[in-house]
């Protein structure tokens, strides 16, 4: 690996801590789409700290930027307060206008100005090593590295010391009101950081992609977890796989990095929510099988709790009575041997003592639906869950 | 029952687009009452809750929690939302949904510790909770949420609680076990005040009761002032409940 190879898997994976934090909070109060806005509105306001600075990394184009990033929240909340249009109404007339006054001063300055709308789309994180920072002549690393690292540290360090009061306003704005933590404080600042860390990530990354290092990731750690501290730290993982993963694609297909960076999370999403334990596809479709087999079997004990007389419980005659199929009948009965529920004798099938008493929890259970009488039987069966 | 008054509402109008949802409330709750406030849908019950907690701001009257703001008095107060207005899918536990009661005293950026989770643990267990500390807020029944959202406001010890709705959609067992916490409450000389939906069970729960739509109607001790004449004021039928004092 060559160095500038190492500072762009640096830089990428950088830019995926930054972006996985405040996307991680943006996620749990459905706000994604606040991020695409957010993207793509800083654009005139890159663009104008780009004309009063001529630096791409100065701090006071991301503070000008930052600022556009606040005021699309404003007037996005401010459309909305209206009560004439709904906020995904709101966001999709808010967003474009900023960013085409964004396009449009950049076309009517394309001659004097190295920024073009491909850059803006997509970033040039493949160009990062070029631009260095050098302090009195010594090499001191890409100056974009330095950006987005001092980003990351201000984004960490707010983390850490609000990290109770961001969860409070997450999870209960109305209760954070009340104990005096101000939920608008919290908003604005949660708002401020992402802007910031968009800006940021904006020129490695571009506008679109940006979005996807935000959402991406906690989405796939929501799935994963249900701890809040746990959902940070895989969404920080899965950035981070995504950006040196994505890289390498990059460099092999000779293509987009940002593009391949995006296609690798789209990807490992697409993993996650198709195996994630618990949430994922898969378990989901299974569990779902198992309850219906459960059903099934429940209702096959509740017909031999119900008749004492042979014709209803011989085997060869279940079908008919319960009017289920061969396949079906035999899996419900190989269920009900394996659990010890029944004993089958001369093709007689009897509830054995368990299969009684089983029957009768789950019957009072379902009648009464008390949660105390069902605590122990959830672990056994799937049914109860959920 | 002491003379002291717990919250003064004077004058009090709040309105949503220049609609009037409550109209002129003067109200007085005097400490260590266990008080329903009662009225139809839209009658703002939950409006002058929130009006009391400074969520909502009026625009015109004030609201005094022991004759002072509610800015300078918010550590006695504790407040339990309606079930329904957080995402019960959040990634935490039963245990640190109540942990977020103790955050008001702990004030900003200082974090929950043993003391804090220990306070929490034993208002588990008040609420009969305390074998679910661990599970995920989403694994729970709405019965076991609602009681999770009561030890979080029995954690913050305030001398008020306002309760919006806590026995929106909770079984006959948990609505029996939160209203014996809520007596125990006002044993302890706390004041209780619930939006209550149950007219029939008022008589019963309550000692102290306000009938509300839009202006209030009447309040006072529930022996005094719940009869008919006031149920019809409130609902705008003709009210005939038939009420075992």
């Amino acid at each position: 690996m060559t160095s500038a190879q190492i500072e762009i898997q640096l830089i990428a994976s950088l830019v995926a801590i930054a972006c996985a934090i405040p996307g991680t909070f943006l996620v749990l109060r459905k706000m994604a789409m606040i991020s695409d806005a957010i993207s793509h509105s800083i654009l005139p306001g890159i663009v104008a700290g780009f004309f009063l600075t001529h630096d791409l990394n100065s701090p006071w184009l991301i503070l000008l930027a930052a600022v556009t990033g606040i005021i699309t929240v404003f007037l996005v909340e401010f459309i909305q307060k209206t009560g004439l249009v709904k906020e995904d109404t709101a966001i999709g007339l808010v967003f474009p206008a900023l960013f085409s006054i964004g396009v449009i001063m950049i076309a009517k300055n394309a001659n004097d100005v190295h920024l073009d709308v491909d850059a803006v789309l997509l970033g040039e994180l493949a160009f990062a090593p070029f631009d260095r920072l050098e302090v009195n002549g010594t090499d001191l690393g890409p100056k974009s590295l330095w950006v987005i690292g001092c980003i990351l540290l201000i984004t960490v360090a707010l983390l850490i010391t609000f990290f109770k009061e961001l969860k409070l306003s997450t999870f209960d704005k109305g209760l954070a009101a009340t104990l005096g933590f101000s939920p608008v404080i919290m908003h604005y600042g949660l708002m401020a950081t992402a802007s910031v860390t968009t800006v940021g990530a904006f020129d490695a990354v571009g506008a679109i992609l940006v979005v996807a290092l935000m959402i991406a990731p906690p989405a796939m750690a929501y799935l994963l977890t249900t701890d809040l501290k746990k959902m940070l730290i895989l969404s920080v993982i899965f950035g981070v796989i995504g950006a040196i993963a994505g890289y390498w694609v990059a460099h092999w297909l000779d293509a987009s990095i940002a593009g391949s960076m995006t296609s690798v999370l789209g990807v490992l999403f697409l993993l996650v929510y198709l195996f994630a334990p618990g949430k994922g596809l898969i378990s989901v479709l299974y569990r779902q099988k198992r309850q219906r087999v459960e059903v099934h079997l429940l209702t096959f004990l509740l017909h031999l709790q119900n008749h004492e007389e042979e014709s209803e419980r011989h085997v060869n005659h279940l079908n008919e009575h319960i009017n289920w199929q061969k396949v079906r009948s035999k899996s419900v009965l190989d269920l009900a041997l394996k659990n010890n529920m029944i004993t089958i004798e001369d093709d007689i099938i009897s509830l054995t003592k368990k299969g009684k008493s089983f029957t009768s929890e789950a019957i009072d259970y379902i009648i009464t639906n008390k949660n105390a009488a069902i605590e122990e039987m959830k672990d056994r069966f799937f049914l109860f869950r959920g | 029952m002491s003379e002291k008054i717990a919250i003064s509402v004077d004058d009090l109008t709040v309105a949503y687009n220049y609609k009037p949802v409550l109209w002129d409330i003067d109200l007085s709750i005097p400490e260590g009452v266990l008080m329903a406030i009662v009225g139809p849908n839209g009658a703002g019950k939950s409006t002058l809750i929130k009006s009391i907690l400074d969520i909502i701001k009026p625009i015109a009257g004030s609201v005094k929690i022991f004759g002072k703001p509610y800015k300078k008095q918010h550590e006695h107060v504790a407040y339990v939302p309606q079930k329904g207005s957080v995402d019960w899918d959040f990634p935490t536990t039963a245990l640190d949904v109540v942990m977020m009661g103790t955050y008001g005293s702990l004030g900003w950026i200082k974090r929950p510790g043993q003391k804090q989770k220990k306070a929490a643990l034993e208002a588990l267990e008040k609420v009969g909770m305390l074998e679910f500390k661990s599970r995920q807020i989403s694994q729970l029944s709405g019965g076991q949420q609602q009681r999770i959202f009561l030890a979080r406001a029995l954690v913050q010890n305030s001398s008020i609680y306002l309760m919006d709705e806590p026995f929106q959609g909770v079984d006959a067992t948990t609505e029996k076990a939160i209203i014996n916490i809520l007596k125990e409450l006002r044993k302890a000389g706390k004041t209780v005040i619930v939006v209550h939906h149950d007219l029939q069970t008022v008589p019963e729960y309550f000692d102290w009761v306000t009938f509300l739509n839009v202006k209030k109607i009447a309040t006072g001790p529930v022996k005094d002032i719940f009869n008919d004449d006031n149920l019809t004021k409130t609902y705008g039928i003709n009210y005939k409940v038939s009420i075992q004092q």
